[in-house]
């Protein structure tokens, strides 16, 4: 187990219409996989009065109904639940595989981070796409991940002025995270590729295509790969 | 489904909102939704709709609209300042309007927001499940964005009521808010701060929007060993957050996950009252258990579902 793991969760109230659930502290993969295999239960048996549940680094908020259920109910229901998941909780995390074109015009700071470390492009490319990258939590921005394990020979500071607009499916590096834009936006990020995948779709059945707990591997592709991958997004 | 509405002046911030696009918020996406849900809901029933129809919320100063098909509609909230061709119209209060006619939902004397519902409730499609216009993601309502003038507003399927329907009394809104929290997540890193929150008058700031409400007042100090801020955890409506400067924030509806401590959490059945204070108004914090906070959401279903019963009865 790891140190970071409480004895027992820690309930704790957020007004009427919410519990938090906080399994440990700080930012833990195995506190992270926990909360993510409470949540997971949570939703597979859907128990009464219960509206959504928030996931998050080492916490989950249970939204719930207190016309249909109490809080003293519902820390009930999720210790008698933590008993039953062990077999949920070794359940290997989905990986989900996210093409990138890296550098060119899809990644400006690309040569930047490569000299930063004094690295060659195909180091850095080879290096940002060896990893399994854990979601931590998704917020933020619709879709956004923080992800975790980004190798520290990748470290880079962020843009010292953000630029006022970053496309959607940008790939970027800022201190020790790496993530993507899912949405356009202002962003600060060093931007070292791009993927043609829509990361966020509101008009698709699910707008989504991973959720925090599953692990993200960036595959390295050509533009010409690129054109027709995002080709095929278009509807 | 026909057109209803067209804008004429929207007002400064004018967005379509229902009960909220509560499914995703997991994904990082935000319920949004009408503030006041008072507000939204007793509009809707007077005009014999659901209560959670997507219906328009003005923030301060209103629309003005020109009506284009026969319609019941109600303003609430804030909805002191509503007329039709010029003259008066109660608000809380159904209206039959029709093509030609003017509605100018003006400046009210007291509130924040006002909501405007209308028979069938505003068309516009729905995205993940919602009508809610969620400006920061530029989704749901019209376009994502704030109504502008020249806007063409639809409405769902409609039947005209049998006879007017009308709350027969209605809330003022200003002067000194009272707002019942529960303490925590965090009151272990405000231990001595509590009796300040508690005990102490805030001013609304100029800083309060949809996303939250900047408090002015005595600066709450964390304890000596609570961390200056937190590793990014769940965010819900109501919970009071407490920046590095001590100034208290009441979070909306507008963001799912947050890296500052919360002293406390408003509850929800006064979170309209958060929706309708304005800059310069008094706040206070009165302290509920978890238990107490459970029974005053009964009584406040109870009472929403007296107010539905009156209102299918006609008020």
């Amino acid at each position: 187990m790891s140190e970071a793991f409480y004895d027992r969760p820690q309930f704790r109230p957020c007004g009427d219409r919410a519990l938090l659930a906080e399994y440990g502290t700080g930012i833990d993969l195995a506190v992270n996989r926990k909360v993510y295999a409470v949540a997971a239960a949570l939703r597979q048996r859907s128990l009464a009065g219960i509206e959504a549940v928030i996931p998050a680094y080492c916490n989950l908020a249970v939204l719930f109904d207190p016309i249909a259920v109490s809080f003293e109910s519902l820390t009930a229901a999720l210790t008698a639940l933590e008993s039953e998941m062990e077999a949920a909780e070794s359940a290997e995390p989905r990986t989900v595989d996210i093409p990138v074109c890296y550098g060119g015009r899809f990644g400006p700071d690309l040569a930047f981070v490569a000299e930063h470390h004094r690295m060659t492009v195909e180091e850095v490319v080879r290096i940002h796409s060896r990893t399994l990258y854990p979601i931590y939590a998704v917020g933020f921005a619709p879709g956004f991940c923080y992800l975790g394990g980004l190798d520290p020979r990748l470290h880079t500071p962020r843009l010292p002025t953000p630029r006022t607009r970053v496309p959607a499916g940008s790939v970027g590096i800022a201190e020790a995270q790496t993530g993507v834009y899912p949405s356009d936006s202002p962003g600060g990020w060093r931007l070292i590729g791009r993927t043609p995948l829509s990361l966020f779709n509101p008009s698709r059945t699910d707008p989504f295509l991973y959720q925090a707990g599953d692990r993200i591997r960036f595959v390295p592709v050509a533009e010409p790969d690129f054109h027709r991958l995002r080709a095929a997004e278009e509807p | 489904m026909s057109d209803v509405f067209r804008v004429l002046s929207p007002g400064p911030l004018t967005t379509v909102q229902d009960a909220g696009r509560t499914a995703f918020q997991h994904m990082g996406v935000p319920v949004s939704g009408a503030l006041d849900r008072y507000g939204l809901q007793v509009a809707n029933w007077l005009v014999g709709n659901d209560g959670g129809c997507a219906v328009l919320e003005a923030t301060l100063v209103g629309p003005r609209l020109e009506v284009l098909a026969e319609a019941d509609m109600a303003l609430t909230g804030a909805a002191s300042a509503l007329t039709i061709n010029g003259l008066p119209a109660p608000g809380w209060t159904s209206q039959r309007v029709r093509p030609g006619d003017i509605v100018d939902t003006g400046v009210p004397e007291n509130g924040c927001r006002s909501y405007l519902a209308v028979g069938g409730g505003i068309d516009v499609p729905p995205v993940m499940g919602s009508r809610a216009t969620y400006l920061g993601g530029r989704l749901g309502g019209v376009e994502g964005r704030a109504l502008t003038a020249g806007d063409v507003l639809r409405r769902g399927p409609a039947r005209l009521l049998d006879r007017p329907r009308r709350l027969p009394w209605f809330p003022l809104y200003g002067g000194e808010v009272i707002l019942r929290a529960v303490v925590g997540p965090q009151d272990r890193y405000f231990r001595s701060a509590l009796a300040t929150f508690f005990d102490s008058p805030f001013t609304v700031s100029a800083q309060a929007n949809r996303m939250g409400y900047r408090l002015e007042g005595p600066a709450l100090v964390r304890e000596a060993d609570a961390p200056a801020s937190i590793v990014s955890e769940p965010i819900v409506a109501g919970n009071v957050q407490v920046p590095a400067d001590g100034k208290p924030i009441i979070l909306l509806n507008e963001q799912t996950l947050g890296g500052y401590a919360k002293i406390a959490t408003v509850i929800s059945s006064d979170l309209f009252k958060v929706a309708q204070a304005k800059p310069g108004d008094t706040v206070r914090f009165v302290a509920v258990t978890v238990d107490q906070a459970g029974a005053i959401a009964h009584q406040w279903a109870t009472f929403l579902g007296d107010i539905q019963t009156l209102l299918a009865a006609g008020g």
